[in-house]
């Protein structure tokens, strides 16, 4: 009953999301959307992208990293090179950008596993500084001068990357897998005595979190006609880290929810950086000190639905026990 | 001869790392927390300097005392605004806080007076050179590392000799106990901010003195260093703030000696990212097992 009940949801959402992709596509070839709403919508999209990989990282396995932006420089150099380089077409570029991106999440997970906290928070922003101060140095991707990259990024790519994110991290949060990393999110000591291998699932959130983030790279690299080191610098992360704190660490929908609040916001406040800064700083503070948790908290927009219809399996479960 | 120059430069940048990473140091050893705000501490203290130095007309004693009052002043508001409602928060809630608060800080003085840069004036400090044995050594970088090793000396008598320090050895040992024996430890806690805002004041001036640009996002990198110095020397240990400073400019001055001195900033984070891999502890802390 539940899975034909899920299944259900499912599909609703899939359609739902396919009939908006279909409007704007038409709104888009019929000229209706000038280049600057499109923009705006591709920022939302890789926001998107960014703030789901990053949750399952911070908000699932409860791994606190703040060096995102090393791992979408990884993939926004890799498929770079792919492109302009080797001249490979697009989607080999995401797909290459987005396992160079895992690869360096693999890099950066195994040592960190020995990391805690505050500890793993500043190894992973030195570990996007390494990366950023590796760019700087590298010849061949232009140095600190950048690499021309064309734009190859567009509304379908965008569209077809967010929705494979979220479907795939959403079902991997469900799976066992999702509930071992909660489980080490909630209590490590606890999670690893239940025999639960910490180890191996702290690294397979990290690499599937690079691989999302790398992919967003791609879309990222090629949504601009040049890329250098400097915009790959710790505000980058601190920018996705806000994402995943005012959605609700923990709640998927709240990362989304968040990344396309915020892209709105930054997009009307493009022309006052100063001013976007310290907004973004404040909602870090107040959010902090007066809802930790966030949003949406730990909660799914789904859950809201499940609650209001009255004879959800959740309810049933109530009664039962 | 080379060397010793490079080594001399890296000791009066390491003795600038070191005080800044005294005050992570000891605010992490009392509240566990990696004060992210303290880089623009220094930041401020830099520019308050420089404002008595050219707006206030005053010396270099005079400003280095200004500068310090003002920004253990500007420590003690942080904690007590930002950061003293979230003392039984999470660890994750008290982080973002404080990357909140030092993006604030920074911004905010941006968005005051500017992004632009300031040149410190030149004249605070006799320029002469002296050659011993070849080597040519600045008198500022002495009076630099004096006025650092001044510092740390009257750190260490407060805290092992005063009242205040006892209080604050007791907090960071134990903050219920210390509550139970009569300490006040909200006011032990503000001190500490304030003592080590105080040492990031001073920083800031000799760093302005000696690297003569000073801007409003300069102290992003050095704060970031300083927290490696202190992870290097064991984070929470006094002496080991020192020692970890000094090594990591020697480090930096012998990175860039060999050639590499576009590499010199990701060096501090590699010498981060080993250290916590392989000594976690850092070069002076005991080795403590997790209790369940």
């Amino acid at each position: 009953m539940t899975t034909i009940k899920r299944a259900k949801g499912f599909w609703l959402s899939i359609s739902l999301s396919l009939i908006f992709f279909a409007v704007v596509q038409v709104l888009i070839g019929g000229g209706s959307l000038n280049p600057f709403y499109q923009n705006t919508l591709m920022f939302i999209g890789i926001n998107i992208i960014l703030a789901a990989s990053l949750h399952l990282i911070i908000g699932i396995t409860g791994q606190f990293s703040i060096g995102h932006a090393g791992f979408l420089a990884v993939g926004a150099y890799a498929s770079a090179v792919m492109t302009m380089k080797l001249e490979m077409p697009f989607y080999a570029a995401l797909i290459v950008g987005g396992l160079a991106s895992a690869l360096a999440g693999l890099i950066i997970g195994i040592p960190s596993l020995r990391l805690k906290g505050d500890y793993l928070a500043i190894a992973t922003l030195g570990f996007g500084e390494i990366v950023r101060i590796m760019l700087l140095n590298i010849d061949y991707v232009g140095g600190a001068s950048g690499m021309q990259v064309s734009h190859l990024t567009t509304w379908p790519w965008v569209f077809a990357s967010v929705i494979i994110t979220i479907i795939v991290i959403r079902n991997f949060t469900s799976s066992t897998h999702g509930r071992a990393c909660i489980s080490i999110r909630e209590d490590e000591t606890a999670a690893d005595s239940m025999g639960i291998n910490t180890t191996y699932y702290k690294v397979v959130a990290f690499a599937i979190g690079a691989f999302f983030a790398g992919i967003a790279g791609g879309l990222y690299a090629h949504n601009f006609y040049i890329i250098q080191p400097s915009n790959f610098g710790f505000l980058k992360s601190f920018d996705i880290l806000i994402l995943v704190v005012l959605g609700g660490l923990g709640s998927l929908s709240g990362a989304v929810l968040a990344a396309i609040l915020l892209t709105v916001v930054t997009t009307f406040l493009q022309d006052y950086p100063e001013t976007r800064m310290i907004i973004y700083s404040l909602v870090l503070i107040v959010m902090m000190l007066y809802r930790p948790q966030g949003l949406m908290g730990t909660k799914e927009i789904t859950s809201m639905f499940k609650r209001k219809g009255g004879s959800s399996h959740e309810k049933n479960k109530n009664t039962a026990a | 001869m080379e060397l010793i120059q490079q080594l001399i430069n890296g000791v009066s940048l390491g003795s600038i790392y070191a005080l800044i990473a005294l005050g992570y140091t000891m605010v992490y050893g009392i509240v566990k927390l990696i004060n992210f705000a303290h880089g623009d501490v220094f930041m401020v203290g830099s520019f308050v300097g420089f404002y008595s130095i050219t707006v206030l007309d005053l010396s270099f004693i005079p400003a280095l005392l200004i500068s310090m009052t003002v920004c253990a002043l500007f420590g003690v508001l942080i904690e007590r605004i930002a950061y003293k409602p979230l003392r039984n928060a999470t660890r994750i809630a008290a982080l973002i806080t404080a990357i909140g608060v030092s993006l604030l800080i920074e911004y905010g003085f941006i968005y005051v007076r500017g992004a632009q840069p300031e040149a410190y004036p030149n004249d605070v400090l006799p320029t002469e050179k002296f050659d011993i044995l070849g080597v040519s050594i600045n008198s500022q970088s002495v009076l630099i590392f004096g006025v650092a090793v001044v510092l740390m000396i009257i750190l260490q008598i407060i805290v092992h000799k005063s009242k205040i320090g006892k209080a604050m050895r007791a907090v960071s040992f134990d903050a219920d106990a210390a509550k139970l024996m009569g300490i006040n430890v909200n006011n032990t806690i503000s001190a500490t901010f304030a003592i080590g805002s105080a040492l990031a004041g001073a920083a800031g001036v000799i760093f302005g003195i000696y690297y003569i640009k000073i801007e409003p996002l300069m102290g992003v990198l050095p704060g970031l260093k300083a927290f490696v110095a202190a992870v290097l020397g064991g984070i929470g240990i006094i002496p080991g703030a020192m020692v970890g400073g000094l090594l990591l400019g020697v480090i930096e001055a012998l990175v860039s000696a060999a050639g590499y001195s576009l590499w010199r900033d990701a060096v501090a984070f590699v010498v981060l990212i080993l250290i916590l891999i392989f000594m976690p502890q850092g070069l002076f802390g005991k080795n403590k097992k997790e209790k369940v």
